[in-house]
Formats: C-alpha cells, sequence, structure tokens
C-alpha cells in the first residue's frame, strides 16, 4: 500500500494511452455484464424452479388439451399433495405485436401451488369472488399503468367465445409480486370458471397440470405413476420436474443462444487481449526505468509487484465502470424488455466472476514483461535505454 | 500536387517501417475484425432467417385464416368455410375446381439431433393442391403419401436437422405410428421445416373433428387478392383474415428477426466504440513511436498536411485489412451453417442457413472504414502538429 502513490502516477505517466486503454476494458466487461444477464434470461426458468412441482402435458406435443377429468384422478395419485392447472390463453391487450402471457386457472389453488407469488389476502379473495376478474403481476401493471380496479379488454387470437365476440374483459382485482429476483411477473391470471363457460370451443379441457408432491415422496417415482395410469389412454401425458419443463424449453432456442454466447465471448476475450496488449507494451517500453528501481534498492519482488499492481489498477477501473453501466444497462432493458425475454439479471456470480477475470487479466498482462525485467541483470537493462 | 506526391510518399514510408510497429498495430488490426466478424455472424442469422422466411412467400398464393389470429396454429376454420372459400371470385380455377389446399397445422415432438432433446416440429396436414398452391416444391426422395394413411413426407430441412425422419422410418406420435415415405424439396424455405401428411389423417390423429386452420388458394393475379377479400368480407358466413402469403411469412419472421436486430445492433456498436479506443490506442503510439522521423521529414520540408493524411491513410488501411479479416472468418464460420430455433409466432422450429450477405459484408467494412478514420485522425492531428525543433532535440 505504501506504493500506492508511486503505482498512481504510474499509471498515469501516459494519459491518453491509460484511458483509452480503460475504455476498451470498459467496453469489454460491459458487454460481460450484457452477455450475462441475457444468457441467466435463458436460464431464469429453470433456476426459478421448484423441484417439488411437476407438470403434466399432453404426450404428443404441449398445445394439445388434456380433459379436466384428469385433475382428480392426478390428485388421487400416491405422492400427490396437490394440484391445479392452468390453460393457454393467447391472446393481447392493445397491439398484437406485443403481447404477454394470459392463463385461466383456479385462483386458491394457484397461489398455494406458488407460495413464492405474494399478493394481499383481501386481493385474492375478491379475484375469487369476481367470475371476470383477473390479476396482473407487478412488472405488467408498470409497464401498462394498470391499477387495480380497472377493466382491461383482451383480444383473443384462439379463444372466441360461443356469442362470437372476442374480445374479454376482465376487472383487475390484484397485483401480485414474487419473491424470486430473477422471476417473472408479466402475466395475467383469471378464473378458468369463465373461461370454461364463454368460451365457444375445447370445453372441457385444460392446457397443463401442475402438481406438488408430498415431503418426502419421489418426484420421478410420482411423475412414472402418472404417466403410467393414463398410458394408453386417447391422451397420454408426459410429466416432468419444473426444471426439466423449463430447460426443455430453453433448448429449443438450441444452437441460437449457443453461438451467440460463443460469438461474444470470443469477442470479450479479443478486447482483454487487446487492452493486455497495450498493457504489456507500456511495460516493456519501462523496462531501464525498472532497472534504475533495482538499483535504488527495490526487491525483484516489489518491483514485480508494482508492476502487477499497475496493471490491476488499469484493469479494475475500466472494468468494475463497465460492470457499473452494464448494471444500470440491465435495469432499464429488464424493464422494457420484462415481457419479451424476461429474467435479465445481472448476478453476484457473475459479477465476481468478472471482477476474478480482471484480476487474472491484469496479472496476465503484467507478468511477463515483469519476469523478464526482473531476469535482466541491472546493467543489461540500463543499456537498453 | 506537392502535397499529394508528399502523402503518397510519407504514405508508403510509414507501410514500409509498419512491421516494426507490428505489435500495436495488430491491436488495431485485431480490433476492428473482432467488430465485423461479431456484426456479420450475429447479423447473418437474421438475414438467414429471413431468407428461410420469405422465400416461401409467393404473391400468387394468399393465406387465408380466422380474424385476429396471429399464426396459423391458432386460427381455425370449419369444413363450410374452406369450401366458400374455395368458391369465392379471385381464385384461380382448373375447370371448375379450385387451386387450393385447406390445411391444419399441429406441432409434434422429435428430438434434434444436435442436443437430443424434444423439439417443437410444425406438423402440417394438407390437401392434394398443396403441392399447386406452392413455388418451387417437389418431392426429392421417395414418394408422394397416399391419402388415407399414416404417411408422411418430410421437409428437407427437418430431415438434416431432426432424428428419425429418414426416408423408410417409421416414427411414433403418441399411439399413432408413421411410416416415412418421402423428402420434399422447397428451395431452403421454411416449408422445409415441416412434416406433411394427409389433412384428413391427421384430423383423426390430433382428433380435431373436421375443422381446418387455414386455407391456401392460388390467385388469378396478385391483384385479385383483393376482389377475393371484398368478397370474403360480404359473406356474413365467415370472418376471415385474408394475406397474400409474403405478407404472412413476413408477420411470421418479424418477431424473431427483430430480436436478433436488437441484440445485434447495439453490440456491434458498442464494440466498434472499443475497436476505435484500439486504433486510437494504437495510431498514437505510431505517432510517438515515429516522433523523430516525423520531425526529421518536416525539417526536409514535407508539409503538415502529408504528415497528417499519411497516419490517417496508415489507420484507415488498417482496419480495412481487419475488416476483411472478420468479414472472411465470418464467411468461411458461418456462412450456410444451417440451425434451428423456436420461432415465437408460430411455437415451432424453423431451420434455417445463416447467410453472410455481400450486403452485410459491405456493412462491415463501411464500419471497420469509419472506425479507421476515427482512430487515425487524432493522432494525425498531433503528428502534423508536432513540434519539429523540439522533437529533434530529443534525438
Amino acid at each position: 500500500m505504501k506504493y500506492f502513490g508511486f503505482i498512481w502516477r504510474n499509471v498515469w505517466r501516459k494519459k491518453i494511452r491509460t484511458s483509452l486503454t480503460m475504455l476498451s476494458v470498459f467496453v469489454a466487461f460491459l458487454l460481460f455484464a450484457l452477455l450475462s444477464a441475457i444468457g441467466y434470461a435463458f436460464k431464469s426458468g429453470e433456476d426459478a424452479a421448484d423441484a417439488e412441482r411437476l407438470i403434466v402435458i399432453d404426450k404428443i406435443t404441449l398445445i394439445n388439451p388434456l380433459p379436466f377429468a384428469y385433475k382428480n384422478r392426478i390428485a388421487a395419485t400416491e405422492g400427490v399433495h396437490s394440484v391445479t392447472h392452468a390453460s393457454w390463453f393467447g391472446g393481447y391487450y392493445q397491439d398484437p405485436r406485443s403481447q404477454f402471457p394470459q392463463f385461466p386457472t383456479e385462483p386458491y389453488e394457484y397461489f398455494a401451488m406458488y407460495p413464492e407469488l405474494n399478493m394481499p389476502e383481501y386481493q385474492l379473495d375478491a379475484w375469487a369472488r369476481n367470475r371476470q376478474g383477473a390479476v396482473i403481476g407487478r412488472e405488467l401493471a408498470e409497464q401498462y399503468s394498470l391499477k387495480v380496479g380497472d377493466r382491461i379488454p383482451i383480444q383473443a387470437t384462439i379463444w372466441t367465445k360461443a356469442d362470437g365476440g372476442r374480445t374479454w374483459e376482465f376487472d383487475i382485482e390484484g397485483i401480485f409480486e414474487t419473491d424470486d429476483p430473477r422471476g417473472s411477473t408479466a402475466y395475467l391470471l383469471f378464473q378458468y370458471d369463465y373461461f370454461e363457460e364463454a368460451r365457444a370451443f375445447g370445453k372441457g379441457t385444460v392446457g397443463w397440470y401442475i402438481l406438488r408432491v408430498k415431503p418426502g415422496a419421489d418426484p420421478v417415482q410420482v411423475a412414472n405413476a402418472i404417466d403410467l395410469q393414463f398410458a394408453n389412454s386417447p391422451n397420454e401425458t408426459e410429466t416432468s420436474t419444473e426444471a426439466a419443463f423449463a430447460q426443455s424449453f430453453a433448448k429449443q432456442f438450441g444452437n441460437i443462444a449457443m453461438i451467440v454466447s460463443l460469438i461474444l465471448g470470443a469477442v470479450f476475450f479479443t478486447l482483454l487481449l487487446v487492452s493486455g496488449n497495450t498493457m504489456s507494451q507500456s511495460v516493456r517500453e519501462r523496462i531501464s526505468e525498472l532497472a534504475v528501481l533495482k538499483t535504488l534498492g527495490f526487491s525483484d519482488r516489489s518491483v514485480l509487484g508494482i508492476v502487477l499492481a499497475e496493471s490491476i489498477v488499469i484493469m479494475l477501473i475500466g472494468g468494475l465502470l463497465g460492470l457499473g453501466v452494464g448494471w444500470v444497462l440491465v435495469q432499464g432493458a429488464a424493464k422494457a424488455m420484462g415481457t419479451f425475454l424476461p429474467g435479465m439479471f445481472l448476478s453476484p456470480t457473475a459479477t465476481i466472476t468478472a471482477i476474478a477475470i480482471m484480476i487474472g487479466a491484469g496479472i496476465a498482462a503484467g507478468i511477463f514483461p515483469a519476469v523478464k525485467a526482473m531476469r535482466l541483470s541491472i546493467i543489461d537493462a540500463l543499456a537498453r535505454a | 500536387m506537392i502535397t499529394i506526391k508528399q502523402i503518397i510518399a510519407v504514405t508508403l514510408l510509414n507501410l514500409r517501417n509498419l512491421p516494426q510497429r507490428f505489435a500495436s498495430s495488430a491491436v488495431a488490426v485485431v480490433g476492428v475484425a473482432a467488430v465485423v466478424l461479431v456484426f456479420a455472424a450475429v447479423l447473418s442469422m437474421a438475414a438467414g432467417l429471413e431468407r428461410t422466411m420469405l422465400s416461401a412467400g409467393s404473391d400468387n398464393t394468399a393465406v387465408i385464416m380466422r380474424s385476429g389470429a396471429t399464426s396459423e396454429l391458432n386460427s381455425g376454420l370449419s369444413n363450410e368455410q374452406t369450401l366458400i372459400i374455395g368458391n369465392a371470385p379471385g381464385v384461380l380455377k382448373d375447370g371448375d375446381n379450385a387451386i387450393m389446399s385447406a390445411e391444419l397445422y399441429v406441432i409434434t415432438d422429435v428430438k434434434k439431433l444436435s442436443n437430443q432433446t424434444d423439439a417443437n416440429v410444425p406438423f402440417r396436414g394438407v390437401q392434394a393442391g398443396a403441392f399447386e398452391v406452392r413455388d418451387n416444391i417437389r418431392i426429392s426422395d421417395g414418394r408422394m403419401f397416399e391419402p388415407g394413411k399414416n404417411e408422411i413426407v418430410v421437409g428437407r430441412a427437418a430431415q438434416q436437422e431432426f432424428m428419425g425422419l429418414n426416408v423408410g422410418d417409421t416414427i411414433r406420435f403418441g399411439q399413432t405410428e408413421w411410416s416415412i415415405v418421402g423428402t420434399f424439396d422447397a428451395g431452403g424455405s421454411v416449408s422445409e421445416s415441416e412434416l406433411w401428411t394427409d389433412v384428413r389423417v391427421l384430423q383423426n390423429a390430433y382428433r380435431r373433428g373436421n375443422s381446418f386452420q387455414s386455407v391456401r388458394v392460388r390467385l388469378e393475379s396478385p391483384d385479385s387478392i383483393e376482389t377475393l377479400r371484398q368478397a370474403l368480407d360480404d359473406d356474413p358466413r365467415i370472418d376471415p383474415d385474408v394475406m397474400s402469403e409474403r405478407d404472412y411469412y413476413s408477420s411470421q419472421s418479424q418477431g424473431l428477426v427483430q430480436f436478433i436486430k436488437l441484440i445485434g445492433y447495439p453490440l456491434t456498436i458498442l464494440m466498434a466504440i472499443g475497436a476505435v479506443f484500439g486504433a486510437l490506442n494504437s495510431m498514437y503510439s505510431s505517432v510517438s513511436v515515429r516522433g523523430k522521423e516525423i520531425a526529421t521529414l518536416r525539417a526536409l520540408g514535407f508539409g503538415p498536411m502529408a504528415v497528417l493524411f499519411s497516419t490517417v491513410i496508415e489507420s484507415v488501411l488498417l482496419a480495412l485489412v481487419g475488416g476483411l479479416l472478420g468479414g472472411l472468418l465470418a464467411y468461411l464460420a458461418f456462412n450456410g451453417f444451417t440451425a434451428s430455433t423456436l420461432n415465437g409466432q408460430s411455437f415451432s422450429q424453423v431451420v434455417f442457413d445463416f447467410a453472410v450477405t455481400p450486403e452485410l459484408l459491405m456493412q462491415g467494412m463501411k464500419a471497420a472504414l469509419v472506425i479507421g478514420v476515427i482512430g487515425g485522425f487524432f493522432p494525425a492531428i498531433r503528428a502534423a502538429r508536432l513540434p519539429v525543433a523540439q522533437a529533434l532535440r530529443e534525438l
């Protein structure tokens, strides 16, 4: 620490070069922050999953509905604690291009199934009492400036009403939040009873079942027991844990997400390499100066320390600024793209990784010229001047 | 004239001693190469997707769905409605029969070859007219399915991307077994991501009764779509959306293409800024290394303009080399690379080839040029202003 003043002066001896190097490090870590937030969003469904929740879908494809009659049979299966269901409504509010999900479901059962969702008890009661009631997530409420008491029309793309209409109106009875900092709340829930009564076709079916296994029960066994029960029926089922379900979804995007992260990863390291190279160069140029330090009696180790500290300082200043601005941008992007790509988040793990990379890159950039300088005899080093 | 000669002379001198400044010049080149690589690679996905989706669209074919439906998947039409559409004016007839295909579009799970996980593959039930309402489509291997049988013809792209879809294979969806009897080629368009069977068979297998989701008709001419739209709008028995096939597929590709561009452009700009810093750094160091040389030239009578332009030219040349390198790398690594992803609009997989198009490469080179000019300009000003006497004294 006592050398800090000396290191600091060294850092700024070539102001333009140092600033430019810091700026490219800044851009590299800004990129890193955005990249890890996007990567996180692709995976967030998996992380938010609850190991004791299982999802039951039609075996052939998710879009085939399941009979409502399955509910009691699933509930009666050994190891099942509770069960509810939801369906895909697929409507839009105002603009067909900005869609958010809407699910018809059972009010009390759904909130019991997802304890991480928080909503005042009285709002839940009010929703359960109002057949045309709906509740929305905080993100949605903010995005469209909606509040409790509003009546909103949702245009159906699939579910026409029995009277031929396509506009479904809902009274907003509550706004829920989630305990999970990464979980999205950009969706709307409404009553299955209303859905079932008013829709023109598809009556007596639901989209999928969600169930919770009893504490101690083996989720895999429960899943197999359920699928076995419906084997060879017209609607065979496929039961999987919530995590596996979310994962299979993420995998559908396939190589795209992987390719994007590969490209960006390559870029990140290129930028680091480029700035590291510049930093090494500035150490190389000063080898004779390091020899002067040694002549003055500085030990090899303190010279090495001074050189490394200098490159680490440059990396940290640029990198931390980049992470900071990246964090701000991620917050903004998470709001703007909440319904599009929910769950953007700069995780603590990513932050720690980034800082470790900064220090590592700082050492890597400084170590080779510094070691070379140390090995040179003072006379040779001075002669290079 | 003298100035131009001077510029050329100094530039050549600079280029000749470039190898001595290899490390710092390489920084600039690599930085710009990275920008162009990322730009071309990310946007080649958008270009490839657009090409795949849009090449399926013809102006001579209209797609009719229930109004309000955003894709075939969430549309629905009754048998009666499909007959009304076939009889409407504007539809091309062959004798008494309309050239049309009423279709059912569902998705089914097939494993992807690349990661062995289930993916939503589009499964389309078609009528006999399906090959007539589409351009450039033909059976390339095996034979057409026989109506009424559980037989499937597979798009060429789907066959390459998903498991167990070769001619002669049988595949099981739920309790039904299907035989793959043929492959069809559709000029690389989105149809090639699909599996096709007889619509009646698919209605039974998916218990859809006698319902359809879309009708494609061949139009008498691209303009007769208005006639058709008017006629169907006036008919109280039906409430349809009539779109040209081209418009339909362009609306289907919008979400995904925009998503990629939304990621691609800001990233490129960010990277370009990083590359400008890299270029500035290397040009500043080039100017400072050549301080004595520049001062000597000035003392010999070369003007400040010669020094200024030669520095900018050096920077631009380095950037262009980087741009070429990045573009070449992107082209070699990504052009024609086949990938598949989930299209949110149709909730099903679309198989496409990355397309590193000449336009993308041109745009990339333009970006490189801009980076080179900015990266060279400020150091060039410093070089031109170098006080001659002082720089020489440092000798």
